[in-house]
């Protein structure tokens, strides 16, 4: 290979690594501008949670056939990475299938492996994309989702293709090669165990046609597969990386459990006389709740970075299902849309946010949104990677009562049941013990 | 038998402590329909020789409501003046037949200085009928279709889904299961604050929604194990016209009235 390409090679393979670098600073800055929690306690259950349900994929099994295709393509994804390790460095050191000599028999069986789960994730994204694009899954259709409509369906459909695309490029590349091994151009470690069976197409072209093929989908596969890297830091397939810290950092309380505020509680406590003032400054409480994304906690930002949209929790959602405005894959949208525009912004404005005069409540998500939640955990049941909407939209209606005191009638009506009477309805506290009447 | 209600102040009085304290709940204790579930649990109680008490009129709301509104002040509120109640009388287990509760109790009173061993009704059912203490008589509803619609707050956010099934196999009956059920249940539509506010605008009520749904398995009972989805069912039973063929219980009214109590 001449040395141009080899220089070629490594420019532009350092241009991806700074791109994806600087990428990777900004997504953390803005998971960053969330609130601190502390999630590392019990290390030992959070990795055995990260193994199973990202390293083995342990939910998305709740729907097998899907569970099935989504493993090839992840499995196509891990594995054939370490073929792309032999062609990154064939790359560098202008070698071609360096790691052939060095494995002998078993190399051509390694490839032939890397080829099956090549053919698999082919046959699996295009029944994604044939299953995406005609309706048959509601929860993936723009017609029933608005928030799936203009970028969300580009971006699925241009990851979908993407990956076909260089799967096509990789056994293109293996026939080609395999036909100028047979005659004697390059050194014979194949044919492979699925690429032969396209041997047929291109074994009328010559030699110089061949290694045009071979060495055009070479850079074609690896210049896609670079490419693809930086598009997954800017897509929802970012779900790829995120999965596997956003399992581990998942929450390990039971689910019901809301995070307590201990600013509320230290008032609290000081006006049922139960804690005298200890004289201390009060510590800057900060906003009740919250209006923007910088008032929830870095994980629930996490979250939003981690989602791939596939929409399980919204169609779990009982209001969802019923017609009502809230769709939890909205809730998870809209706040990494949040965070993309602030992070645009500090880019634009040398790493400080300028003021837009925007905010999470209100500008993305809508109260009627929030008020339609029923707080039933399916959508945090349904997430494959343990997103947590529910707990965005709590403390999103916690901001809207505290701070703003804007709740609907009716609530007002049973906050002050409970204030008065203790109870949610209108009764009279001393009438609460007069069902035992009723026991003989 | 007599049944005896004894408050924790009697028992305090008289120098004695209850196995269990019976968290009764706001619905328990003013819900006309809800009361009856109290009711049936107090008789099962006497019944089987528990030692509990209640704690009457100095029982007030645990705040869930609030909290899930987002009023965390109101909450906060309630809990810390429930939890002086209960560490006064030194209070070490809890049963409550409301999964809110149950929740509110369990998991976010301990944050609060609360802490109690909580169980809900039906695991208290279910291990007095595993421990052979409660019997159930299967008669009236042997080999009858009973489904169980599963409440929020019982099972996805605290992982109970097996004990009212097994109580409801202890009974003999044809146990029917939706198709949304277990950790897929779908939510009568009550939680979160719903209860006490009109849905959003949409094309249909949640409880609707479910209780097609809990008909469609053809059951005439519909067993529930809360208050408020035994509000949202037997609505939705009633929005369907269904209300003389179907019939909507409480887990311990089923115990209960199996028993002939």
């Amino acid at each position: 290979m001449p040395v141009v390409q080899q220089v070629l090679f490594a420019l532009v393979l350092g241009f991806v690594g700074w791109t994806m670098f600087r990428r990777i600073s900004v997504i953390k800055k803005t998971i960053a501008l969330g609130k601190p929690e502390d999630l590392t306690d019990r290390p030992g259950e959070r990795l055995s949670t990260m193994l199973r349900i990202a390293f083995g994929q342990k939910k998305m099994f709740d729907r097998p056939v899907v569970g099935v295709l989504h493993f090839l393509v992840y499995a196509g994804f891990l594995l054939i990475n370490l073929e792309v390790l032999e062609i990154v460095l064939d790359g560098l050191f202008g070698t071609h299938r360096l790691l052939a000599p060095l494995l002998g028999g078993f190399y051509p069986i390694l490839i032939g492996f890397f080829e099956l789960l090549a053919l698999g994730v082919l046959v699996a994204c295009s029944i994604f994309l044939i299953r995406r694009n005609t309706g048959s899954v509601p929860r993936l259709s723009p017609a029933r989702h608005r928030e799936l409509n203009g970028w969300p369906v580009k971006d699925a459909n241009t990851i979908l293709v993407i990956e076909i695309v260089l799967m096509i490029a990789i056994l293109s590349m293996n026939a080609a090669d395999s036909l100028l091994q047979e005659r004697g151009e390059l050194a014979a470690t194949g044919p492979y165990l699925v690429s032969r069976w396209l041997m047929p197409l291109f074994s009328g072209l010559g030699d110089g046609a061949l290694h045009a093929i071979e060495r055009g989908a070479w850079w074609f596969h690896i210049l896609g597969i670079f490419a693809f890297a930086v598009y997954v830091t800017y897509s929802k397939h970012l779900h790829i990386f995120l999965a596997f810290p956003n399992t581990y950092f998942t929450r390990l309380k039971p689910k019901g459990e809301m995070e307590n505020m201990p600013a509320v509680t230290k008032e609290v406590k000081l006006m049922l006389g139960l804690q005298t003032d200890s004289g201390e400054a009060p510590a800057e409480p900060g906003r009740f709740g919250a209006k923007d994304v910088m008032d929830l906690s870095w994980k629930n930002l996490m979250d939003a970075y981690s989602c791939t949209e596939c929409g399980r929790c919204t169609a779990s959602c009982p209001a969802n299902i019923t017609g009502k405005k809230l769709s939890p894959r909205k809730i998870m949208m809209d706040t990494r849309d949040r965070l993309e525009d602030l992070g645009r912004n500090m880019l634009a404005n040398g790493g400080e946010i300028k003021d837009d005069g925007k905010f999470l409540l209100g500008d993305y998500i809508t109260a009627e949104e929030l008020r339609a939640c029923t707080t039933c955990q399916a959508c945090v049941e349904a997430c494959p990677v343990l997103i947590n909407p529910l707990d965005i939209i709590l403390q999103l209606r916690r901001y809207q009562v505290m701070e703003e005191s804007d709740a609907p009638a009716s609530w007002n009506s049973m906050f002050q049941n409970l204030e008065n009477n203790q109870a949610p309805w209108k009764f009279s506290p001393g009438d609460r013990f007069n069902w035992a009447e009723k026991v003989n | 038998m007599e049944y005896k209600v004894p408050t924790m102040a009697d028992l305090t009085a008289a120098g004695e402590t209850p196995e269990v304290l019976f968290w009764v709940g706001c619905a328990g204790s003013f819900d006309d329909r809800y009361k009856r579930v109290t009711v049936a649990f107090v008789r099962i109680l006497n019944q089987v020789g528990i030692k509990f008490a209640v704690l009457g009129t100095e029982e007030s709301c645990t705040g869930d409501p609030a909290r899930r509104a987002g009023n965390e002040f109101l909450f906060q509120m309630q809990a810390v003046a429930n939890i002086e109640v209960l560490n006064m009388y030194g209070v070490k287990k809890i049963v409550t037949a409301c999964p809110h509760c149950f929740n509110t109790l369990k998991n976010e009173y301990p944050d609060l200085g609360g802490n109690y061993e909580v169980i809900h009704h039906s695991t208290f059912l279910q291990q007095l009928i595993d421990d052979g203490r409660l019997k159930v008589q299967g008669g009236a509803f042997k080999g009858r279709k009973i489904t169980y619609h599963d409440s929020c707050y019982l099972g996805r956010a605290n992982d109970v889904y097996e004990a009212p099934r097994a109580i409801i196999t202890a009974l003999d009956a044809d146990l029917t299961e939706m198709k949304r059920s277990r950790k897929n249940g779908l939510c009568c539509g009550a939680g979160g604050g719903q209860m006490f506010k009109e849905p959003e605008p949409g094309k249909k009520d949640v409880n609707v929604e479910r209780i097609e749904e809990a008909l469609g398995t053809g059951a005439e009972t519909v067993a529930v194990a809360c208050p408020f989805c035994m509000v949202m069912m037997t609505d939705g039973v009633k929005n369907k016209e269904k209300e003389d063929t179907v019939k909507v219980f409480d887990l311990a009214e089923l115990v209960a009235s199996a028993n002939g109590w």
